[in-house]
């Protein structure tokens, strides 16, 4: 039983910055739920009020189905990692991981057990009688989430973990996160800025922007059907273009008017969706792995323009391709093997099953 | 064609010019710096040597001008003897001992506990209570005497060895609660916070955490607050009179100088031996004092 809900949580600090506007979370027990957003969008602050680090300006948060607006960290049965590690300098990686047990007086043997489960599962054995100061940065990342682990407590809270390591051992501990979670399945709340990491790690990721939650969702949800501008721009990595478009109705179908006298057809499974919106200036969206090659593939609702690359950038498993539509930059994903050219004409097609259309007044997908 | 040419040329014949040597400029930096602590060394050894040989020496030879005072002709220990069998001086050691640790210990209760509530809990007026603290070591001891002078008196500890204890921490806690604050405000917040998570309250967050990671700061502190209060001369001379309650600074220039007779020879041996309580702390201690004035410099 370690559902965390948030009802109505405000933060604002002194001086009346709001950092946490009014937001509404439930979290189900033995979820990994993941916060990202942009820095200042509120996730840190969010986790910390959780934690009991900060307080709470209105509302309620309840872990376990205990209200703990009021009761301080220690007695929150919670578990933190920090982004700096924060272990402590003067004891041995054993100690570390012992302190919180050893406060709660927990006989020896009972924690000694605990500790070298931890390690067996981080593989960090060899490592118990070292300080903090002799270990590399992923060693410490493990002993922080040891400290964590030997606790068994209700919720694990991860603060931004991986963002002090090198890129290399940062997909590495993902994993090693991820492994951890399926093998204690503790309720597990997850801050990052890094939209990779919330979408390999999360069960449902949280997207945060200005001290609100944008959307909520399954990671495959919030990347096909994203449900504002920032969380179709957020979510994707090269992230989603967006062009300026007009809708226009030709004959009973619609139509987009894009710039450089692009147009493509709206597909006609779409029509009675957007049909309000015709004649309005609004921004059309479409992920680079959308706009590809000329290919056959049979599928219904391609079209096919024409662009000149002005940048390549090739990756090894696939190539992207960097063109401006007036002043709207615009990349697509190619696959290796073909052949482009910076300056030369390239047909590309654009699967407009996939695209997005966004309101730019309520910044809305439509 | 031709460019090839002179880049095989340049290849085969390399100069080999020499323009300076790191090894020969290591050597006369290395020299100049033996020259310079040589002079320090000689500088500052002086006094000490002086000292030394007086203190060997018998009153007559003292008195003696034909006699050189760096060497000795018959070395006594008869100074050393006299001070530790004749005399108050052991009296007055014990009391330098029994006001220095008491201080050292008030200090350190003190200034601890204030440091870590002026560098963690945040409360009203708290930064400038940080720096009020600090003022206070501003104030001259030579114009706080006076105001205390009252104090102790209305308190009837005038001519009492305890009004030491109590005074002497208006000179230490200041300046080690100061040190402190530095040190413990090095300390990352997510350190307090991973131990209030770990369940710690805030007296084992700081006997647990903080006082173990500050211990060079810590060790620093001890050090200042005791060789303050060993060295301290201008309270005992105002408030102490008679020579069962005085420590070792008044209580030698007191006893050994009577009018206008000066007991070198004693004088110098009593104050070599209490320049020795200093020295073992120093030598205990200087591998983490120096740790300490360095730790916080650059970010480890």
């Amino acid at each position: 039983m370690a559902q965390v809900s948030l009802r109505k949580v405000f933060k604002s600090y002194e001086g009346d910055v709001p950092a946490v506007k009014g937001i509404d979370l439930e979290i189900a027990d033995h979820e990994f739920v993941v916060l990202v957003g942009p820095s200042g969008c509120g996730k840190s602050t969010t986790l910390r009020m959780v934690a009991g680090l900060e307080d709470i300006t209105s509302g309620e948060i309840s872990i376990g189905g205990f209200v703990v607006n009021d009761v301080p960290p220690r007695n929150r049965d919670i578990a933190m990692v920090f982004q700096n590690y924060a272990l402590y300098p003067h004891m041995t990686v054993f100690d570390n991981m012992a302190f919180g047990l050893t406060l709660r007086r927990f006989p020896k043997d009972e924690i000694r057990r605990r500790v070298q489960n931890a390690a067996r599962i981080l593989d960090i054995t060899p490592l118990l009688d070292r300080k903090p100061k002799a270990l590399s940065g992923g060693q410490r990342q493990r002993v922080a989430m040891g400290r964590a682990i030997v606790r068994d407590p209700q919720v694990f809270l991860f603060d931004e973990p991986l963002s002090n390591l090198d890129a290399k051992l940062r997909v590495q501990m993902r994993t090693e996160i991820k492994k951890v979670h399926q093998t204690v399945k503790t309720t597990t709340i997850y801050v990052t800025h890094d939209q990779v990491e919330a979408m390999t790690l999360a069960d449902r990721v949280v997207v945060m922007n200005h001290g609100v939650i944008e959307q909520v969702g399954r990671p495959q949800e919030l990347y096909h059907r994203p449900t504002t501008r920032f969380v179709a721009g957020f979510i994707g990595s090269p992230a989603m273009n967006f062009l300026p478009a007009q809708l226009e109705n030709s004959a009973g179908a619609l139509r987009l008017n894009l710039p450089n006298g692009i147009t493509f057809p709206v597909p006609s499974g779409r029509t009675a969706r957007y049909q309000a919106y015709v004649g309005r200036e609004l921004i059309f969206g479409i992920r680079p792995e959308h706009l590809t090659e000329v290919k056959p593939t049979g599928k219904p609702n391609l079209a096919i323009f024409e662009a000149k690359p002005q940048v390549i950038e090739p990756m090894g498993m696939e190539t992207l391709v960097h063109f401006w539509l007036q002043e709207n930059e615009v990349s697509a994903r190619l696959d290796p093997a073909v052949q482009a050219e910076v300056g030369c004409p390239l047909p590309l097609q654009a699967d407009l099953d996939q695209m997005h259309l966004i309101d730019p007044q309520t910044d809305r997908v439509l | 064609m031709n460019r090839t040419l002179v880049a095989t040329g340049a290849a085969t014949a390399p100069s080999r010019r020499k323009i300076g040597s790191i090894k020969q400029e290591r050597r006369w930096a290395l020299i100049g710096a033996y020259v310079a602590l040589a002079v320090f060394v000689v500088f500052f050894l002086t006094p000490p040597f002086h000292m030394l040989v007086t203190s060997l020496k018998s009153s007559a030879e003292i008195a003696d001008f034909g006699s050189n005072p760096w060497t000795v002709r018959s070395p006594t220990l008869e100074n050393y003897r006299d001070l530790l069998t004749q005399g108050n001086y052991v009296l007055h050691f014990r009391n330098s001992m029994i006001v220095t640790l008491s201080v050292v210990v008030i200090t350190m209760v003190i200034s601890t506990l204030a440091a870590f509530a002026l560098s963690r809990m945040r409360f009203w007026g708290s930064t400038a209570l940080a720096t009020g603290v600090f003022l206070t070591y501003l104030v001259p001891e030579t114009l706080l005497f006076i105001p205390l002078f009252q104090i102790i008196g209305g308190a009837g500890l005038y001519n009492n060895l305890f009004a030491m204890i109590l005074i002497y921490p208006t000179l230490t806690v200041p300046f080690c609660t100061w040190i402190m604050i530095g040190y413990f405000s090095s300390i990352p917040r997510e350190l307090d916070e991973a131990a209030l998570i770990d369940g710690a309250n805030h007296f084992q967050m700081l006997w647990k955490i903080f006082i173990p990671v500050a211990l060079p700061g810590i060790l620093a502190a001890i050090i200042f607050a005791f060789t303050v209060s060993w060295a301290q001369f201008l309270y005992p001379m105002a408030f102490l009179v008679s020579s069962d309650q005085m420590v070792l600074t008044v209580g030698i220039v007191s006893d050994l100088i009577r009018a206008d007779t000066f007991q070198w020879g004693k004088i110098m041996a009593g104050a070599l031996m209490a320049a020795a309580p200093p020295l073992l702390v120093y030598a205990f201690l200087m591998d983490y004092y120096i740790a300490g004035l360095t730790a916080g410099a650059t970010k480890s």
